[in-house]
């Protein structure tokens, strides 16, 4: 997949200023650069979607006449984990690849440090949240910049009538469109609450237990709202305490009225439990209200992406974001960088979740009031809260703050998930946490 | 000097000559070079990864440092471990009796239909073998998935509440194992057709006369006549087994918890997802010394009968 583009010529000719942006670092068309990029992006879910990068690196190739070949890699199957490792171990490969969550830390050492790009970044775009710097600032060096394409937010996407009718909640009212959140009173008591309607009403949430991405984040979001940390920032093992214990006394309260087997959920199971019209509330970005709008209309039309209820330790939520990191292996660093800045404005960060729908987030604070989430439709309004326009949540992910070596296999293995199935199937609480803290030891080794 | 190393030199190069003709003729000389692409794609695409692996298994999580037999030793006192193998265990040797039961009987209807008939049956009992595994599992998942399976939505018309086929560890190992039994089976079935149709017709006549009951000619001359194909099938079958990946990986991810996870899709969870290839290339390899011993057993077996005949 992808496209050859443009022109052959090398970069010749003089110094000149990239962008208007470019100041920290200016891509330089210098006699001795290449002229040819490779990059590898992340293939998109939603339909159309790969079209406004393709549109946006061809408009950068024509400007730098750069020869560019994009290849658009989809995860599925892990496909672009794979070419990722494979690249790594290689050596060679695309000069810019698209790489999820982990992996910046993961790969850190072969990586092109993009603090030049990120302070002019910051500055034009406002700063990103601490799980973003946390997952893409390694060492106090940032090594990737955060895409748009790919980041998200897992929050609840509810079912307006079924949270009216079974918990008498007015999600709409606690999270109007056009204006701040007024859910003071949107708690884990009033969730669980919830939950317990539903679940006796014949649609209960679909939050999933099992091992995958989705069924992390939510639980990892649940364990914030706690306090509740498995390892802390130096590396020690601090999860016997009683926030752990908390978070496990209320998922295993909580999975009472879950569907019975959402210890086998993956990544597709909460969508299809929405679609089908089963389920009340599933925690997910839009795509699962974007296959409903497709394949289920009626249900569509009464679901409303909004925040995480709020814990002892406040309101968190899942975000996932995805970076372009460049190679060090790469011959065409300068041209790269000036290529991500470009992907990187608010011009393009807006083109890009347009493109998608809405389902894309900037990670930088001025980009998440863009019109397209105000507008998406049916119901108006529906994603106007997705994107965290009020910072009413504080965006995290699952096994921060441990370092990244050690949380990584935590997140990967779903060791939380792991637990609240164990602690649910009768096995004594303190038994659960010898368990987790056997598992995480073996983490630690270098 | 010259004239007496000239005609050295002539005899020499004739004698050369003489040699490689002689050894061109030899009928191993010709097999080997016959079969040496092969071992040139078996070597670049084989034992070079398998070598490789092997490397990687002897280094330190972030791959610079030689540990020897460290990640082993590592891993012996994970629990998760020792879980895989027991896991890896059960499914491959109950997954492969029951593909050979199957197969056996099977094998046997299809061989007792009328030839005219019997090249439909084979073609129609082969498909699951041959459609790609990640595509039927799949149509599978898709036969047990919670909200729309249709095993539940039958079972519901006979009162029967849903079964959590990939939701309890009991029912996900057997619908795994199930998974494997169907796409293996008629891999067993065309075998064990292929060895009925050897077995000479007059041993069943000569059964008939002495007056053999239908268990009888399968116990006393079926069964003899098929033991080495048997032995060959289970084995073959044991190792593609053990190394099972996409059906596991397709139906459940290694879930409920760890319950149904076997070396290759725990060596990948470890390796490629979790980012310790050292580690992950050291489970995948822990296969290897459970199918040496499960090969020289039955390999034995055979060349003992072997040598009796």
């Amino acid at each position: 997949m992808g496209f050859k583009k443009v022109s052959r010529r090398r970069f010749v000719g003089g110094t000149a200023a990239l962008s208007s942006v470019m100041v920290a670092a200016p891509f330089v068309r210098g006699a001795y650069a290449a002229g040819k990029l490779s990059v590898g992006f992340w293939d998109h879910w939603v339909p159309g979607a790969n079209g406004a990068t393709e549109k946006l690196v061809k408009e950068w190739a024509e400007k730098e006449k750069v020869e560019v070949q994009i290849d658009f890699i989809t995860s599925n199957g892990n496909k672009l984990l794979l070419t990722t490792a494979a690249e790594s171990q290689a050596k060679s490969g695309h000069d810019i690849l698209a790489i999820n969550t982990w992996l910046p830390a993961r790969y850190a050492e072969q990586l092109v440090p993009v603090d030049d790009l990120m302070t002019q970044l910051i500055k034009d775009n406002g700063k990103v949240n601490d799980t973003v710097e946390y997952l893409g600032k390694i060492n106090g060096k940032w090594v990737a910049v955060p895409a748009t394409v790919g980041s998200q937010i897992k929050g609840p996407c509810s079912r307006i009538d079924l949270l009216k009718k079974h918990a008498n909640i007015d999600i709409q009212a606690m999270y109007p469109a056009g204006s701040p959140p007024k859910a003071d009173d949107w708690n884990l008591d009033l969730f669980m609450k919830a939950a317990e309607a539903c679940h006796k009403g014949g649609n209960p949430f679909g939050i999933g237990l099992g091992t995958t991405s989705d069924n992390v984040d939510s639980i990892g979001a649940f364990f914030h709202a706690f306090g509740a940390v498995l390892v802390d920032a130096k590396g020690e093992i601090v999860l016997k305490n009683d926030q752990v214990r908390q978070a496990l006394d209320f998922y295993k309260k909580l999975m009472q009225f879950l569907p019975p087997d959402v210890a086998a959920w993956d990544d597709a199971s909460n969508n299809k439990f929405l679609v089908s019209g089963q389920g009340a509330m599933i925690m997910n970005p839009p795509s699962a209200w974007a296959v409903a709008k497709r394949d289920a209309p009626k249900v569509a039309e009464q679901c409303w992406t909004h925040g995480f209820p709020v814990g002892p330790k406040g309101r968190f939520a899942p975000f996932l974001p995805y970076f372009w990191s460049i190679w060090n292996f790469s011959k065409n660093q300068s041209a790269a960088k000036s290529l991500l800045m470009y992907l990187s404005s608010a011009s393009a960060a807006e083109q890009m979740t347009n493109a998608s729908g809405g389902y894309d987030l900037p990670s930088f604070e001025k980009l998440t009031t863009f019109k397209v989430w105000a507008e998406a439709e049916p119901p108006k309004g529906t994603l106007y809260h997705y994107p965290n326009p009020y910072n009413h949540q504080t965006l995290s992910v699952a096994a921060a703050p441990a370092p990244h070596k050690i949380a990584e296999q935590i997140y990967n293995q779903g060791i939380q998930t792991q637990m609240a199935v164990r602690y649910f199937k009768g096995e004594p609480l303190e038994k659960t946490l010898d368990w987790a803290s056997n598992e995480i030891e073996g983490f630690m080794r270098n | 000097m010259a004239d007496i190393a000239a005609p050295n030199a002539a005899v020499l190069a004739g004698d050369r000559r003489t040699g490689l003709h002689k050894l061109m003729q030899r009928k191993s000389t010709i097999a080997f070079l016959m079969a040496l692409p092969l071992i040139l794609l078996i070597g670049i695409l084989v034992l070079y990864p398998a070598c490789y692996a092997i490397w990687l298994a002897m280094l330190n999580k972030s791959m610079t440092k030689f540990v020897g037999l460290g990640n082993f030793q590592f891993l012996f006192k994970r629990d998760t471990f020792w879980d895989v193998v027991f896991q890896s265990c059960l499914f491959a040797i109950t997954a492969v009796i029951f593909k050979a039961i199957i197969g056996f009987v099977v094998a046997h209807f299809v061989h007792n239909i009328p030839s005219k008939g019997q090249r439909k049956w084979r073609g129609m009992l082969l498909v699951p073998w041959v459609i790609p595994p990640a595509m039927s599992t799949l149509a599978w998942l898709w036969l047990f998935d919670p909200a729309y399976s249709a095993f539940n939505w039958i079972l519901a018309h006979f009162g029967i509440g849903p079964v959590p086929w990939l939701g309890e560890t009991g029912w996900a190992r057997f619908s795994v194992i199930l998974v494997n039994i169907w796409a293996g089976a008629p891999f067993f079935m065309i075998m064990y057709l292929a060895a009925l149709k050897s077995v000479p017709e007059q041993l069943y006549e000569a059964a008939a006369i002495d007056g053999a009951a239908w268990w009888q000619r399968i116990w006393y001359v079926t069964l003899p006549m098929m033991r080495n194909i048997i032995a060959i099938t289970a084995l073959f079958s044991l190792i593609v087994t053990f190394a099972n990946f996409d059906i596991v990986r397709v139906l459940t991810n290694g879930g409920p918890l760890t319950s149904t996870q076997l070396f290759g899709t725990w060596g990948f969870k470890l390796g490629i997802e979790s980012g310790d290839i050292p580690l992950g290339s050291c489970v995948v390899l822990f296969m290897v010394p459970i199918l040496a011993v499960a090969a020289s057993v039955i390999l034995r077996d055979i060349n003992k009968r072997g040598s009796e005949v």
